[in-house]
């Protein structure tokens, strides 16, 4: 046993930070440190820019474009990715459809579709949830009906996150109403989200954002070799991908940047005729935060170099406890950065700035934004299964209640 | 970066595992609790046999060369057992002083009749006043002709009842607080001067509260350089911590699996208590914390012998706090998810529960470690 990076792992986290440096633009760096979530212009270029150094298609086998790096070498990257900030890469992408294609595309559609998802020359997003189908995802109603060689799909999709911005969603629909269990009549289709009959209609956020959308499927025609996988067998696809959602979802990355920002930020910032650095309360939180970042690390790092040794290709069920903490402390990063901005953090002049308002700014850029953060982030206990349905996953399949 | 066990770690914990779990029936842990010595001296020969007690000494001194990954595994597997040996007090605390600051006179006089249980330790420096702060030390000792006289008061000081040696910090020099200037002794438990109280801590473990009334030592009772000791009794606190928090791990472990038994058993309204989903996922929380803990022990050991002082005490200090965070909420909903029956004395959670206790309030509690790494914090 031993914890310590390798002098080969530690080299390879400073070739990281060495590229970052040199070739994010600052302006993006700048922009996402001030806590605006990243534009869209700005996750392709920065994709791009680490395709284009074989950095993009992490997880995915060299023969698809992976970089071929070891699970700690993978986490490395993303945490460093993350602590910069840098835009991440689009998880839809990369840790979603590119993973499925390979393991379950046919050779028609790995070649069309990965190297455009490794380059984001497609966006895509992820048409599973439904308004009577969140947690309890198989009981989908969105109907794929045969004709010919084509699918009819009908029904509707919502939190369906950046389907405005989406060149392709990939979607669960139901091919067989009259199944035994209902997870066996699901396929797994591939749209083009040009396809007449598509409606995007957007759902504004508490942050104020445009983030997630409704999807409305109107007699949507799918052509049959837009389906991964047997028809019928969709749920193989859907388990296979959510597993892989969990592998990076601690974000750890994010919420040391998150720390280490509002510690800079308290230096500067005046309480009780002293530095809010200096007052106890706000230092005990801080160190609470750092302890709790700190035994999360020690999870993941657990999980990732348990990852090859694993053979029964299932999740390790720790990543379940890796959820849970890593978006309570997702939330609880957010929350620091928000207080230190205290009155300051209140006013809605991020809203205002995305109507390209000339006014001057109310307040630090940092404070107008944290806000939206904090709020947005609520999100993290709910998606990619709430913090919830982790424990139910813990309480069966680890503890057997 | 690898967490795995090299096959001789492997070995090493299966047969302390073993040896506790054929040996240390809770009835039995219950009846040696009740004896004078309050602990088990054919199962300290059995650890003398199986090569534990030399464990973390060098070769070339008549150890075995292990460290303190090696002491995790021991520790864990004692905690889940509620092993009641002197096994902390003589071989991590007394043991990390000796091998810091023993002269190669001291080691080879002490280390084979440690190895073989011929001689136990305590580690005598907490002191009423101090608290958790290990510097406020009031013990003096004075020079006197070759040697020196101690004089002072030691509290909770660990198995000090049953100790042959005891390792006694003491002031050569400098004020209450002053980390310079404090220098260790080793003293014969039965030497003139030296008057030890023993009792049980609540968790049923040793401990003794030690006088020192004008005790005579010669030169080469000095462990360490004179007025120098600070830094070895730093890393001798380090060394415990880390051995505790594994120990912890264990007794969380053994709560958590007889809780979880406990809720696929325990029939209420017709079924077992643990198909009610408030229950099951009070029980995925503790698996959480059990886990982080478990993250923080390996943290801990694998920092016992980190050379920056400022990374080692940091990491160490940041794995007391997740693990004293983690033990108070599993061991508390342990007994809750329990019932009234969690509340009994012949029942073990309440037993695992105080030893957790116990262990959360050595070496600087929560708060305390909490609070210097707040200090560190801005």
């Amino acid at each position: 046993m031993d914890l310590r990076f390798t002098p080969e792992e530690t080299a390879f986290r400073e070739e990281v930070r060495a590229f970052i440096r040199n070739n994010l633009p600052k302006e993006t760096r700048e922009r996402l440190r001030m806590g605006h979530p990243p534009t869209k212009a700005e996750t392709v270029q920065w994709q791009r820019a680490l395709n284009a150094r074989g950095w993009a298609a992490i997880s995915w086998p060299k023969e698809w474009g992976g970089p071929g790096w070891s699970p700690v070498q993978r986490m490395i990257f993303l945490e460093e990715n993350l602590a910069a900030p840098a835009p991440e890469l689009l998880g839809f992408n990369i840790t979603m459809i590119g993973p499925v294609l390979i393991q379950f595309g046919t050779e028609e559609q790995k070649k069309r579709f990965l190297p455009r998802a490794a380059n984001l020359d497609d966006w895509w997003c992820q048409g599973f949830s439904e308004p009577g189908a969140g947690s309890d995802l198989a009981s989908l109603k969105t109907a794929a009906r045969r004709e010919g060689d084509h699918y009819i799909v009908n029904g509707q999709k919502i939190w369906t996150s950046t389907a405005h911005n989406a060149d392709w969603c990939f979607l669960l629909v139901r091919t067989n109403p009259a199944a035994a269990k209902r997870q066996e009549g699901i396929s797994f289709l591939l749209v083009d989200m040009k396809t007449p009959g598509i409606t995007v209609r957007p759902i504004i956020s508490i942050d104020g954002s445009h983030h997630l959308n409704e999807v409305f499927f109107d007699d949507v025609k799918v052509p049959v070799e837009m389906r991964v996988h047997e028809e019928n067998r969709g749920w193989d696809v859907a388990k296979f991908l959510l597993g892989n959602e969990r592998v990076g979802i601690a974000r750890l990355g994010k919420s040391r940047e998150r720390i280490d920002f509002a510690k800079s930020l308290a230096r500067e910032t005046r309480s009780g005729g002293r530095p809010l650095s200096e007052d106890p309360a706000f230092r005990q939180r801080v160190a609470q935060l750092e302890v709790d970042l700190k035994g999360l690390e020690m999870m993941q790092l657990r999980v990732v170099s348990a990852y090859d040794k694993r053979r029964d290709g299932k999740p390790d069920p720790l990543s379940s406890a890796i959820k849970v903490r890593g978006s309570e402390l997702l939330q609880a990063t957010s929350e620091l950065v928000m207080d230190v901005g205290g009155p300051q953090s209140m006013t809605a002049w991020a809203r205002e700035a995305d109507t390209a308002s000339n006014e001057p700014a109310l307040g630090p850029e940092w404070a107008a934004q944290a806000a939206g953060a904090y709020l947005m982030l609520r999100a993290a206990s709910i998606y990619g299964g709430s913090n919830e349905i982790q424990k139910n996953i813990l309480s069966k399949a680890v503890l057997r209640l | 970066m690898d967490f795995d066990l090299t096959d001789e770690q492997r070995l090493l914990a299966d047969s302390v595992g073993r040896l506790m779990a054929d040996t240390y029936s809770f009835e039995k842990r219950r009846a040696l609790i009740r004896e004078a010595e309050g602990y088990s001296a054919e199962l300290w020969a059995r650890y003398a046999e199986l090569g534990l007690l030399g464990l973390p000494f060098a070769e070339e001194h008549g150890g075995f060369g292990g460290g303190a990954v090696e002491i995790m595994l021991v520790m864990e597997a004692f905690g889940r057992a509620l092993a009641l040996e002197p096994y902390l007090a003589t071989v991590v605390l007394g043991g990390t002083a000796l091998r810091l600051a023993g002269s190669p006179a001291q080691l080879e006089a002490m280390v084979p009749r440690i190895a073989e249980g011929q001689l136990k330790l305590a580690f005598a420096h907490g002191e009423r006043q101090a608290r958790y702060d290990l510097s406020d030390i009031e013990t003096k000792a004075t020079r006197s002709g070759a040697g020196y006289v101690l004089d002072g008061a030691k509290t909770v000081v660990l198995h000090g009842d049953s100790a042959d040696m005891l390792v006694v910090s003491a002031r050569t020099s400098g004020g209450r607080d002053d980390a310079d200037g404090l220098s260790l002794f080793l003293v014969d438990g039965r030497a003139n001067g030296v008057a030890r109280r023993g009792y049980a801590l609540r968790d049923g473990t040793r401990a003794a509260e030690v006088v020192l009334s004008g005790v005579e030592v010669g030169a080469d009772a000095l462990l360490g350089a004179e007025g120098a000791a600070f830094p070895v009794i730093a890393r001798v606190v380090e060394a415990g911590i880390a051995a505790m928090c594994a120990e912890s791990v264990g007794a969380m472990d053994a709560m958590h699996a007889m809780t979880l038994d406990y809720l696929k058993t325990r029939q209420q309204f017709g079924r077992p208590i643990g198909e009610n989903q408030v229950l099951q996922h009070r029980s995925a929380e503790m698996l959480i914390q059990l886990e982080n803990a478990r993250g923080m022990a390996m943290l801990a050991a694998m920092m016992v012998d980190e050379p920056d002082a400022a990374e080692r005490a940091r990491n160490i200090a940041m794995a007391k706090v997740g693990v004293g965070q983690a033990g108070r909420f599993v061991s508390q909903q342990a007994i809750q998810l329990h019932g009234g029956i969690g509340m009994t004395e012949e029942y073990a959670i309440g037993h695992f529960f105080r030893r957790v206790m116990v262990i959360e309030h050595s070496f600087g509690d929560t708060a305390h470690h909490l609070n210097r790494l707040a200090a560190l914090a801005a």
